[in-house]
């Protein structure tokens, strides 16, 4: 088509600039201390630059000065959303450093807890990106209202209700406390209401349909180059998850599934999500009735030394693949640890899917995406 | 010439305006945070007073005690003015609001026989005193704010008045109380048009009052608190007033075109006519706190595309069924 009388004149009369706006470090969508350079034509972003770092704490390097149990705190505060997984993964890095074989009760007490707190991290991921979507904090207070079941039940277990410290090389610090298989029983039964509750709310809504659908397709080929994992990735329609494809502790014996996206775009992030808390139930629900008694920790002295050299091992964290890389020199500190943060992939690949959208999209595909800036400046 | 009792009559009936408007912007203020706080399974405010009741004053006294900030670089008139063009239009619109009558006295300020041509004139004036404070604030997320507003205000403006024509088309009036009485046989949100016509008018209100799922000029999540963000202490208590009058109007004029105004059974007028609007604005806090925000794009595509069509297909069918 050739170009109107009036289109010519108004693109030669009125000139028209494009600008920056800084979101955040503090800006209230932005997930913690994330800064996003955008450069706006309009409300259209045209670049967006990530920068991070504002919480950085030299996790890597602190890990050196101490031993391997004094580091285990430490990792609760990576993606303090999921504390016991990172517990997890770090305790699971260890044991395979040293070589110990834990017992059948602490496996099934990891995959329980590990599970929970998977079902929390969903929760608060899920609730504050519905907030982003500009439903003002009731679905958030919703999310809270049944963490707050899982946060009083890890409170029992290990007396802690953000950073829980839990998880040692060996075992757990304490065995399950007495009924508490009881209330979880319970929380798994309410649990599965809520959730349809929380998908009644959203699921199906139009409003919330036109604002995911469609918004922040991230291809399957350009997932798995950004290395995204976790629901991010599975929302592409890739069936990765390490407790089917790489089973560790006792995941191998259960049955669930892997739900997976068709599109890859923010809802089916959302809704895998959703689905995720599903199977998690199921998990918890199998591993609860076949916990065998006995001792969960084995004895492997106050002082670790592991003989030297290197391990790496990865968990399927709520957000993704955490993996911790430990090298040891045969002294009871780590000579070197490198830690694979799953946040940190899956924010990388915001800005090519941020190109061209809107103002509000950016902060539908940022909640999408669920990152925790803990575990991205470490 | 104006006698001297009827300046007094007018200064009386001006500050029962004035003091009703007041009372009534604390109230609601007070009542969206307890329907929200019991959505969210909390329980809101409950210290000062009796449910904390009182908690909106303790508010204002903290705003009008609070340091007047203006920051650097502002447009300083349009900056200092933009508060009261977001006031003065909402309390000038009560002029025409009928709130029935009590002891045979009729309470409505002026029943103007262009009445409700004048609330939609004087109402899209405090679009300005968004757009001024976007633009004086010298802030981008202000700037981007009143720009949604204006692109916000040109895409509901005309549903918004298209249905309140139809109301007009079936009262034959424009004047506020001829469109009440009108209603004395049955409400008008009875007739097939006219609820049609009354979704119209709700969806648009909505955005008027630049509420979820159409708070795009605000948009907490993305522009933090849009065109007031560098507002603080009484100015920024002016926008909150000016919004939560404007609630009030637009819920008003809803009970009055669509379900009958101050009429009803058993109870006085007046208390009928406050039931109804109450009940308006019940409704549209229950959506605020439950729906997601739509995008821009999206509320404009929705009232051009969607909004304005079936608003005139209704004004043409509503012109067709009273010809016959």
């Amino acid at each position: 088509m050739t170009k109107g009388i009036m289109e010519t004149k108004i693109n030669d009369n009125i000139h028209t600039e494009e600008f920056f706006v800084n979101l955040g470090p503090q800006h209230p969508s932005t997930h913690g201390v994330l800064y996003l350079e955008a450069k706006l034509d309009g409300e259209i972003i045209v670049d967006c630059a990530t920068h991070i770092g504002y919480l950085h704490r030299s996790m890597e390097k602190i890990a050196e000065n101490r031993t391997y149990t004094q580091f285990i705190p430490f990792t609760d505060r990576l993606d303090y959303v999921a504390s016991m997984n990172n517990n997890l993964a770090y305790v699971m890095a260890v044991e395979k450093l040293m070589k110990t074989e834990i017992t059948e009760r602490a496996k099934y007490i990891r995959v329980i807890i590990a599970e929970l707190n998977r079902v929390a991290s969903h929760l608060v991921g899920i609730g504050t990106f519905v907030q982003d979507l500009g439903a003002f904090a009731t679905p958030l207070f919703y999310a809270f209202r049944e963490r707050e079941k899982i946060v009083e039940i890890f409170d029992e277990v290990c007396g802690n209700r953000l950073t829980y410290n839990y998880m040692r090389a060996g075992g757990v610090q304490f065995d399950l406390p007495a009924g508490i298989d009881a209330k979880i029983k319970e929380f798994v039964g309410y649990m599965r209401t809520r959730t349809d509750e929380l998908e009644g709310l959203f699921t199906k809504n139009v409003i919330f349909l036109a604002r995911t659908k469609g918004i922040g397709v991230l291809p399957k080929d350009m997932a798995i180059n950004y290395s995204v994992t976790g629901p991010n990735l599975r929302g592409s329609g890739v069936k990765w998850d390490l407790r089917k494809d790489e089973p560790y502790l006792v995941y191998d014996k259960f049955n669930f599934d892997v739900p997976t996206g068709d599109n890859g775009d923010a809802w089916d992030r959302y809704k895998v999500r959703i689905e995720e808390i599903r199977q998690s139930l199921r998990i918890i629900e199998q591993a609860i009735g076949g916990i065998p008694e006995g001792d969960p920790t084995v004895k492997v002295g106050r002082i670790l030394r592991p003989e030297a050299g290197e391990a790496y091992f990865r968990a399927e964290n709520p957000r993704g693949e955490l993996g911790f890389y430990i090298v040891s020199d045969g002294s009871p500190y780590p000579c070197r640890l490198k830690i694979r943060g799953p946040s940190f992939s899956n924010l990388a690949v915001l800005t090519p899917l941020v190109k061209g959208v809107k103002v509000a999209d950016l902060i539908c595909i940022l909640g999408s995406l669920d990152i925790v800036m803990g575990e991205i400046d470490r | 010439m104006i006698s001297v009792l009827t300046f007094i009559i007018m200064i009386i009936v001006g500050a029962t305006v004035l003091g009703f408007i007041a009372v009534s912007a604390m109230f609601l203020i007070w009542w969206e945070r307890k329907v929200s706080a019991h959505i969210q399974t909390r329980y809101g405010p409950m210290r000062v007073g009796w449910h904390g009741v009182l908690q909106s004053v303790a508010d204002v006294v903290k705003l009008l005690l609070k340091e007047d900030i203006m920051p650097a670089g502002v447009d300083k008139w349009i900056w200092w003015f933009a508060p009261f063009f977001a006031v003065v239009p909402s309390v000038m619109v009560f002029v025409c609001v009928p709130f029935g009558n009590i002891f045979g006295i009729t309470l409505i300020p002026a029943d103007l026989n262009i009445g409700i041509l004048y609330i939609l004139a004087i109402t899209s004036v405090c679009i300005l005193g968004i757009f001024m404070a976007g633009w004086g604030s010298n802030n981008k997320y202000s700037l981007l704010g009143a720009m949604r507003s204006a692109a916000q205000m040109i895409s509901y403006e005309i549903p918004l008045i298209l249905s309140i024509i139809t109301v007009v088309m079936f009262a034959g009036s424009l004047s506020m109380q001829k469109i009440v009485e009108a209603q004395s046989k049955l409400w008008f949100i009875f007739q097939p048009n006219l609820a049609i016509a009354f979704l119209i008018y709700l969806i648009s209100a909505l955005a008027e009052t630049n509420r979820v799922p159409f708070d795009i000029p605000e948009a907490e999540s993305e522009l933090v608190a849009g065109f007031h963000t560098e507002y603080s202490g009484m100015k920024f208590a002016m926008f909150f007033l000016g919004e939560y009058t404007n609630l009030f109007i637009v819920s008003a004029i809803a009970a009055t075109l669509f379900l009958g105004g101050w009429q009803g059974p058993f109870l006085p007028p007046v208390v009928w006519f406050l039931i109804k609007t109450y009940g308006i604005i019940t409704l549209m806090m229950w959506f605020r706190w439950t729906f997601a925000r739509v995008r821009v794009d999206q509320l404009m595509g929705f009232s051009w595309k969607v909004l304005t069509p079936i608003s005139f297909a209704n004004l043409a069918v509503a012109g067709w069924a009273l010809l016959k």
